[in-house]
């Protein structure tokens, strides 16, 4: 018990003297982990290139329970971090209550809107981002069926999903698009296997480009639909390496950016919603020498007079989390 | 539904099956001896870590297995040191290793290959192919059961073969063995067996051993076998607590945990296709029911509706010898 306490007492001497920088940014990654290849990987990217760029250090802190969420926000408050960067959705409540107890600390989620005056709220048009590689899965569909596989069916991702639906029907009205979702709990992010699963099983109802919107699980979407010689989309991070010349594409959200932004922006950092969509590179699609072969001239061309038509306001891509509908598909 | 699509349903059964009746079957050895074992989970994540890590560095998916048993075998003797050396409480005992698994899984990962928390995925030759039976494709012009037994029997990795013959086997050593019946017995009444002079330590041990090699073979299932390719973080998913869901479901018999299995497969197959639910019943059934159902059976079954389900005697209770 002794040896117990001495141990405790050394680690928590530690978490302080580790807390004494002076306003050095913090970020929490959420469950899923640092490096998921997706989206808080990408937060992490942006991170690192801040400290790159600036020599600086940043204070991190990986989630891996749900409870430790309340607990890494206000410590990296208490610490005096600023700003505190969260990615996540799921952060959102607690750092409703949170954020008024540390008015002097600026706090930024990255994923959700918290109405408080020292928090920056990013938003993403995954929506849009979606719509456009729908498009690719369309014209690069034979069959006629494209896949969705969401990790946890929360708004969110049904977002995904509603964008990418409306993407593949304004190529081809008459496709089908099969939607299905890991799971309802958080470990919905981390299932490969069921991924598979899901892949398989939207193989077999003909889907022939399936779109993985999934975290971890994504990870086993990818590789089914290369063994089973389908086409994949990727999510969040550039993906395409994965399976080179298998991935058609990646929907590209810039959490790297958000994060660089509010790093760069310091103790001053601008609050309130920040919304990043095609129109401020904020999402997109991802072209590299893993897909070029795969991407035809008539391809790219329509999908990039796409994004001039949603940047300039012509082309108006439905987002499910404004009426929880959606015109292009029902879950 | 046609008849391929009811196919692939069953096909999907077998494999979401197998990793639940590995570990149910792991969990009825342990279970019958009298040692409880939650750490079901935690040995299957530490087997699916090691198998894919070896399989990916070395690019022997054998070794990779040998080594995925290993690693389960080694926290079974931790669980066996704990709750029958010691005496300590079976439930906690399997509890500390849950949470070491899901810990040094992903710290070793990350030292080991710097993917955060996850092993490189596998490539074609580093991970268990399916096999195709020889001669059950030339049996698929037979009406109805040609396909059947071409697509649904055939095409599986050897782990699923496996595990089915795991279910026979296990009803044989438990039920037609001496040791199978000194092995129950020492589940039911430890102190009868003492007197006859053998030792329920030694059984005991043998028990969880036995449940190590299981729970390491359905831990590689996972994460080495097609469509499977690496390890991530928490991949178990549950599916630990699920097989002791379907332990209970079967009442501790080897059959039965067969028959728990497939169905609690074929529950989950079906929960990833709800278009073909509503096809067949003209409803649209939840989702997050289907994936309920095996707890909901459960529960069912324990509170008396279908028969009774008695565990072992002895189960929970470390035996301690009369002075």
């Amino acid at each position: 018990m002794t040896q117990l306490s001495t141990l405790l007492g050394a680690t928590a001497a530690l978490a302080l003297a580790a807390g004494a920088a002076v306003a050095s940014p913090a970020v929490i990654f959420d469950l899923g982990g640092k490096f998921d290849r997706s989206f808080n990987e990408s937060a992490f990217n942006g991170a690192e290139r801040w400290r790159e760029e600036t020599g600086q250090s940043y204070a991190e802190f990986e989630l891996t329970a749900e409870p430790q969420r309340e607990q890494a926000i206000r410590r990296f408050a208490e610490q005096g971090h600023d700003p505190v960067i969260m990615v996540g959705f799921m952060s959102a409540t607690p750092l409703e209550q949170i954020a008024p107890d540390y008015p002097e600390t600026t706090f930024v989620i990255v994923d959700a809107v918290v109405d408080q005056p020292n928090v920056r709220s990013v938003v993403f048009n995954e929506h849009e981002g979606s719509y456009l590689v729908g498009m690719l899965a369309a014209m690069a569909s034979e069959t006629g069926t494209v896949g969705f596989v969401g990790g946890m069916d929360i708004p969110l991702i049904r977002k995904f999903a509603c964008g990418y639906a409306q993407g593949v029907k304004a190529v081809n009205p008459d496709a089908t698009v099969l939607v299905n979702f890991t799971g309802t709990t958080p470990a919905a992010w981390n299932d490969p296997a069921r991924g598979s699963e899901l892949t398989l099983a939207q193989i077999s109802q003909g889907a022939d480009v399936v779109y993985a919107a999934a975290g971890g699980t994504g990870v086993g979407v990818l590789q089914t639909a290369a063994d089973r010689g389908i086409l994949s989309i990727g999510v969040d991070s550039n993906q395409n390496y994965l399976h080179p010349g298998q991935v058609l594409t990646s929907m590209i959200k810039r959490v790297d950016n958000a994060v660089y932004e509010a790093m760069a922006g310091g103790e001053g950092l601008e609050t309130g919603v920040q919304v990043m969509g095609v129109a401020n590179d904020g999402v997109g699609w991802a072209l590299d020498e893993h897909n070029e072969a795969l991407i035809t001239e008539e391809m790219r061309a329509a999908v990039t007079e796409a994004e001039e038509k949603i940047a300039s306001g012509e082309l108006q891509v439905h987002d499910y989390m404004t009426d929880e509908t959606c015109p292009a598909l029902t879950f | 539904m046609d008849l391929t699509a009811f196919f692939q349903l069953l096909d999907a059964t077998l494999r979401l099956a197998t990793p639940l009746l590995l570990a149910c079957l792991a969990g009825l050895f342990s279970e019958r001896a009298g040692i409880f074992d939650i750490g079901l989970e935690g040995k299957m994540l530490v087997a699916a870590f090691l198998a894919a890590a070896v399989a990916a560095v070395t690019g022997n998916v054998w070794l990779g297995l040998l080594m995925g048993i290993g690693g389960s075998l080694v926290l079974s003797g931790l669980h066996g040191l704990a709750s029958i050396t010691f005496r300590g409480n079976q439930l906690i005992s399997g509890v500390a290793i849950n949470f070491l698994a899901a810990g040094i899984t992903v710290v070793a990962a990350q030292a080991w290959f710097a993917q955060g928390g996850r092993t490189p995925q596998l490539g074609a030759g580093s991970r268990f192919a399916e096999i195709q039976l020889p001669g059950f494709a030339a049996l698929r012009d037979i009406p109805l059961l040609g396909p059947l037994l071409a697509d649904v029997v055939s095409g599986h990795t050897i782990l699923v073969y496996v595990a089915l013959l795991a279910v026979p086997v296990s009803w044989w050593v438990l039920f037609r063995t001496r040791f199978g019946l000194r092995l129950r017995a020492v589940g039911e009444n430890p102190a009868a067996v003492d007197t006859a002079g053998v030792s329920v330590i030694r059984l005991r041990f043998a028990a969880v051993a036995i449940a190590g090699l299981l729970c390491g073979l359905a831990g590689a299932h996972l994460s080495t076998a097609e469509p499977a390719a690496g390890f991530i973080r928490d991949m178990t998913a549950g599916r630990g607590f699920i097989a002791l869901a379907a332990l209970i479901f079967a009442k501790w018999r080897p059959w039965g945990a067969l028959g728990a299995c497939l169905l609690f497969g074929f529950l989950q197959a079906l929960s990833l296709r709800p278009a073909t639910i509503e096809a067949v019943i003209g409803l649209r059934v939840q989702t997050q029911f289907l994936d309920a159902l095996p707890y909901i059976l459960t529960v069912v079954i324990l509170a008396g509706f279908v028969g009774r389900a008695i565990p072992p005697r002895a189960g929970g209770e470390p035996y301690v010898k009369e002075r």
